[in-house]
């Protein structure tokens, strides 16, 4: 049987919903084991790839050039991707600084300007086609047990 | 074999939590720079803070860490328990502990099982375990049957193993049902061969990298890891709230985590802090199941970080044994206050060591400001140390060798860039 080659990656963010995907594998690894392969998973192994994936979960905010071209890589190594956890889908909480007003923003701006953050945290859809997505903060489990699930019938 | 000037990079570390990097820069032999990098792109917790109600701040600001977002979580509302004034019931406390114990399972559970024990079997990961080999078939189930119980402790006692929806200021919006009492100890017991096992492991590893260091964690008489004083190696006691006064702030410009010294010595938090300063405190059972581990504490040995957090692990299983068998949950509702103007600390001990919250709140308990300070950056300046002093002494070994001795002794600080940063490649360059 041919595995499913799964990606999880993750952006700006607490990385809630990574630890919930962890914490998964205690009762479905079992089930998984011989239908998952993890293409790149940095929580979890070395010798990580983006290549050739069949379903990325990505977790996270972008904030930074950096991650916009990492992101538009991840997409065009992936033959769907699922945006996982509020600040994936929303930019929230992580995008905390988005709501920020004048005076907190120039009490900032030398971090934002030393580290190159672009001007506004922003989802993953501003810069790439995002197949579906799991909403939450953690995700919601069962919304994402459904979709794993259904990749890999 | 290097003997001069070389260049290694490494782009990403992993089986660590959040991402993070390293720049080594050796030239004739001499390390000239080590810097360990924590550049995660901020999130700007501490002012996103401000002009909130305090009634929002805990769930918002256990937000900043998914792994030990309990940890935040408690800490916070004991913050904002501290400037209203606020004493909590018996029951609350024995649930907190029951919250806190699960998390400090779970989390140790995945750093030792997940993050480390694939160096200790030479695999690249946990899932790559030969399950045709038994000790290795046992030890992949051993971690999911712990990490399990650590979640089921949580979701019992707070809602969620993640971002715990009960606990809230006060007490706790919803309580456990009475009954289910009986089927946890079950599974707490279940696990406690599997976790003596760990520790036996983690006792007989040769890993071995000494520092010369200041070790400090939060005082507990009975190792609850919510105490009231600080306390060092080197004796001092200062009272929890006053704790960041005694702190430096260093500014690392490379990383975007603050970095801290304690009265300007370079010091370290978390569990083997706790096991070497705090040890008299550990369960009757627990010095009893880890007796010979325990002797090697007081430890120098970074590495016995594993072997503290494994001997923990069992401690909050006798500790939660304890309570579940004792505890009736009666209803009772959170502690009523009146909002009033004022400073408040919470300050716990959480899995990687000692956490702080401070909020100066309004009259209309309005947050006007507030301070956070994790245990990934008072260990900041401790893991760049130890990451030159190996380097300096180990020049001579294969890059690739390095670079994966130099992991380990990361994941041994089992450091969380989400809660001081997030991302961490390793760049080691030629001068």
């Amino acid at each position: 049987m041919t595995k499913l080659r799964v990606g999880w990656f993750t952006f700006t963010c607490c990385e809630d919903s990574t630890i919930l995907f962890t914490e998964l594998l205690n009762t479905h690894w079992a089930d998984w084991k011989d239908k998952i392969e993890f293409v790149n998973a940095r929580i979890l192994k070395e010798n990580n790839k983006i290549e050739n994936i069949d379903v990325s979960f990505v977790e996270g905010s972008i904030s930074s050039e950096e991650q916009v071209d990492k992101l538009k890589e991840i997409r065009k190594n992936s033959k769907t991707i699922i945006a996982i956890g509020a600040c994936a889908c929303t930019a929230m909480p992580s995008g905390w600084r988005n709501t920020f007003d004048e005076e907190t923003k120039e009490e900032i701006k030398f971090l934002i300007d030393r580290y190159s953050h672009l001007e506004k945290v922003e989802p993953l859809k501003t810069y790439i086609k995002v197949d579906d997505s799991v909403q939450g903060c953690p995700m919601n489990e069962e919304k994402f047990l459904e979709l794993i699930g259904n990749s890999i019938k | 074999m290097h003997q001069g000037n070389f260049d290694l990079s490494l782009e990403q570390i992993t089986k660590i939590e959040g991402h993070a990097a390293l720049t080594l820069k050796v030239k004739n032999g001499t390390v000239e720079k080590c810097t360990f990098e924590v550049p995660e792109y901020k999130r700007f917790y501490t002012q996103a803070v401000r002009g909130k109600h305090i009634t929002a701040i805990p769930q918002m600001v256990a937000r900043i860490c998914g792994t030990c977002s309990n940890a935040h979580l408690l800490c916070s509302i004991r913050a904002v328990e501290d400037a209203m004034g606020i004493k909590v019931s018996k029951q609350t406390y024995l649930l907190r502990r029951i919250l806190n114990n699960g998390l400090i399972i779970r989390d140790h559970a995945l750093h030792l099982y997940v993050f480390v024990l694939p160096d200790l079997y030479g695999r690249e990961s946990l899932l790559a375990f030969d399950e045709a080999i038994e000790e290795e078939h046992e030890l992949v189930h051993d971690a999911f049957a712990i990490k399990e119980v650590g979640n089921l402790l949580a979701k019992w006692s707070g809602g969620r193993s993640v971002h715990a929806p009960f606990p809230t200021i006060g007490g706790f919006l919803t309580l456990p049902k009475n009954g289910d009492q009986e089927k946890l100890i079950l599974k707490l017991e279940l696990i406690r061969k599997k976790v003596e096992k760990i520790i036996k492991i983690f006792e007989k590893c040769e890993f071995e990298i000494k520092e010369d260091i200041l070790f400090s964690a939060l005082q507990d008489n009975n190792y609850d890891f919510f105490g009231k004083t600080i306390i060092t190696a080197d004796n001092a006691c200062v009272p929890a709230r006053n704790y960041a006064d005694h702190l430096e702030h260093v500014v690392k410009p490379y990383s975007q985590a603050s970095a801290y010294m304690y009265e300007g010595k370079t010091f370290m938090v978390g569990a083997l802090s706790r096991m070497n300063l705090s040890k008299a405190g550990l369960h009757a059972h627990t010095k009893h199941g880890a007796e010979s581990a325990l002797k090697l504490f007081p430890s120098q040995n970074i590495f016995h970080n594993n072997l503290a957090q494994a001997i923990e692990i069992l401690h909050c299983l006798d500790d939660s044994i304890d309570i579940l068998s004792k505890l009736e949950i009666k209803d009772e509702k959170p502690v009523p206050y009146t909002l009033k103007a004022g400073m408040g600390t919470g300050v716990i001990e959480a899995p990687r060591g000692t956490l702080y919250h401070r909020y100066q709140i309004d009259e209309k308990g309005v947050v006007i400001h507030g301070d956070i300070i994790v245990p990934t950056g008072q260990n900041q300046i401790c893991i760049e140390k130890s990451l030159w002093d190996f380097a300096q002494k180990n020049l001579h070994l294969e890059k690739k060798q390095l670079a994966h001795e130099m992991e380990k002794l990361i994941r041994a600080y089992d450091p969380c860039m989400s809660c001081s940063s997030h991302f961490l490649k390793l760049k080691i360059e030629q001068l």
